[in-house]
């Protein structure tokens, strides 16, 4: 059976220690870690940024060698900068790279909860705002897989729950695979089919999300561990 | 930008071309009536070269200042305010008066030289991400040598006239040109331009950062590399023919992005019609204006464009509220 992702042999000189890693089917994945710790770099190698080598597969394309017209097919990248360079409106943010597909960008509007500003300039938004308008970009490419950095940094509280709603729904419903990478790590138990941990440029914990947490891997990496009154340094 | 706003600045551009052709009519006129040949020749060999040159100057200078601005991902990034014309003006002139090559052929590869040695110094000194303060500090620090070395150059040239020789070039002319000279400036131009229409598309990705455009499969070393060289050639070749002019490339995106939507990319094409507008109109201003000679077209290009800098300065530091 065709793996959703088969990444091999992923190293960054100095940020990436040699790393393989696959998505059999759908599946929400969450990635975390302390700062430093390889979270973004594992997200640049997968899609492509800077000198990584190794091999990517997605859905059996080869990731790395696809023109940029089949890419976006295969993943969508969202960056952790949400800094937006020229001030297009919402709607043309939304569609850059993406001309073809303008019932995916309407759906994706809707579902973030910008149909009503579309014809606004992005750099008058704020940066959850502009983050909102990236993602809806990032969700309605359809790609096989997302890489998402940070997500929910800058969104307030609801978005943060409602963006793990919608990444659950199209993860269950519409077949994605998901790689996200996050810092809150209730959040990332109770939404995750899978967690990793990330330190060092290595994973250091790959499994279900209750059993990692409740092992050792949390208070080794992170120097924290759960109490009745939440997370508190060990 | 929609097919029908391309089509409108084309018919500007096509409008102003034929005005260059024919005026002042009154000339053309009189020597239509005494004698024909005449006429038709001071057309070809005068007035067409000129308005060719105005016409792909003005557009190599407007699509490079657009890409340049897309690639820094800065509105203030342009061919003169990044010491390009300056670095090609530099080379053209130790071509002609150092090494004492004046063809121009030799012209053009000294100045195509001079303006890739500007923009490779302009990347390793403010980065290819620049801020507006480093870009325009370090675009000053390399116009200012260029312009230091150019004078130098012309103290040590053999020829007593060269200061003389050099002074209306160096202002920006496009007077006296011949068709063969035309071509020289136009043709690598042409070439240039069409090639950075190419790169809409990576340049308009831009905008979402470097990261995501190169996720999506561009090579931005490789874009970097293109729109240096595509710029130093184009505007090389038109600076070793008629000299530096200026505020052009910085104008004209400006505008072209308000017909593109913002996108930096799709401006190239409205910036370089833009351009090739802005020049024939500065053009014939030169010709129009009451004090009995001819002005050089450089001066006009600087006197309408600085106070417009001077206005996106200000803009600019207001909206940003400081």
């Amino acid at each position: 059976m065709t793996r959703l992702l088969d990444a091999q042999g992923l190293e960054i000189a100095g940020r990436l220690a040699a790393t393989d890693l696959a998505i059999i089917g759908p599946q929400l994945v969450c990635l975390v870690g302390p700062n430093g710790s390889g979270k973004t770099s594992l997200l640049h190698a997968l899609a492509g940024i800077g000198s990584a080598s190794g091999t990517v597969r997605i859905g059996g394309a080869d990731a790395r060698t696809a023109s940029p017209s089949v890419r976006h097919r295969l993943f969508s990248y969202l960056p952790a900068n949400r800094e937006l360079l020229w001030p297009l409106t919402v709607r043309d943010v939304a569609r850059l790279g993406l001309a073809a597909l303008e019932n995916e960008i309407d759906a994706a509007l809707e579902t973030f909860e910008l149909t009503g500003w579309a014809d606004r300039r992005v750099d008058r938004l704020s940066t959850g705002e502009r983050s909102r308008v990236l993602l809806a970009r990032a969700f309605a490419a359809r790609s096989a897989l997302l890489l998402l950095d940070e997500p929910i940094a800058n969104l307030d509280p609801l978005w943060q729950l409602r963006l793990m709603d919608i990444l659950r729904r199209s993860v269950s419903a519409g077949g994605q695979g998901a790689i996200v990478a996050l810092h809150d790590l209730d959040l990332a138990a109770r939404h995750a089919d899978r967690l990793i941990i990330m330190k060092n440029g290595r994973i250091a914990a790959d499994g279900d999300p209750a059993e990692v947490i409740a092992g050792p891997c949390i208070p080794a990496v992170f120097g924290i561990q759960r109490t009745r009154e939440g997370w508190r340094p060990a | 930008m929609t097919a029908r706003m391309t089509l409108l600045l084309a018919t500007l551009a096509g409008v102003l071309f034929l005005l260059s052709l024919l005026t002042p009519w009154s000339s053309i006129a009189a020597l239509m009536a005494e004698d024909r040949g005449l006429a038709i020749a001071v057309l070809q060999e005068l007035r067409l070269p000129r308005a060719l040159l105005a016409l792909i100057y003005g557009a190599m200078l407007g699509a490079a200042g657009a890409a340049i601005q897309a690639l820094f991902a800065n509105p203030l990034a342009s061919p003169d305010l990044t010491g390009t014309t300056s670095g090609a003006a530099l080379g053209a002139v130790v071509t002609a008066y150092l090494i004492g090559l004046a063809s121009p052929l030799a012209l053009s590869i000294g100045a195509i030289l001079g303006a890739l040695a500007a923009l490779l110094l302009l990347l390793v000194l403010a980065g290819s991400r620049a801020e507006t303060a480093t870009l325009l500090l370090s675009g000053l620090a390399i116009s200012a040598l260029a312009g230091a070395l150019t004078t130098l150059a012309l103290a040590l040239a053999p020829s007593p006239f060269a200061f003389y020789d050099a002074y209306d070039w160096l202002m920006g002319s496009l007077v006296d040109r011949s068709l063969a000279q035309a071509a020289f400036a136009g043709a690598p131009a042409l070439v240039a331009m069409l090639l950075l229409l190419r790169l809409r598309a990576p340049l308009d990705l831009l905008t979402l950062g470097e990261d995501v455009a190169e996720s999506l499969g561009h090579d931005l070393r490789r874009l970097r590399v293109e729109i240096v060289a595509l710029t130093a050639i184009g505007v090389g070749a038109c600076v070793a023919i008629c000299g530096a002019i200026g505020f052009v490339g910085l104008v004209a995106p400006i505008f072209a992005r308000r017909l593109s939507r913002g996108h930096p990319g799709q401006a190239i094409l409205p910036a370089a019609l833009l351009g090739g507008t802005l020049l024939l109109a500065a053009d014939l201003v030169t010709r129009a204006a009451p004090l009995g000679r001819v002005l050089p077209i450089g001066v006009v290009t600087a006197l309408l464009g600085a106070p417009f800098f001077l206005w996106l300065v200000a803009h600019m530091r207001w909206s940003l509220g400081r």
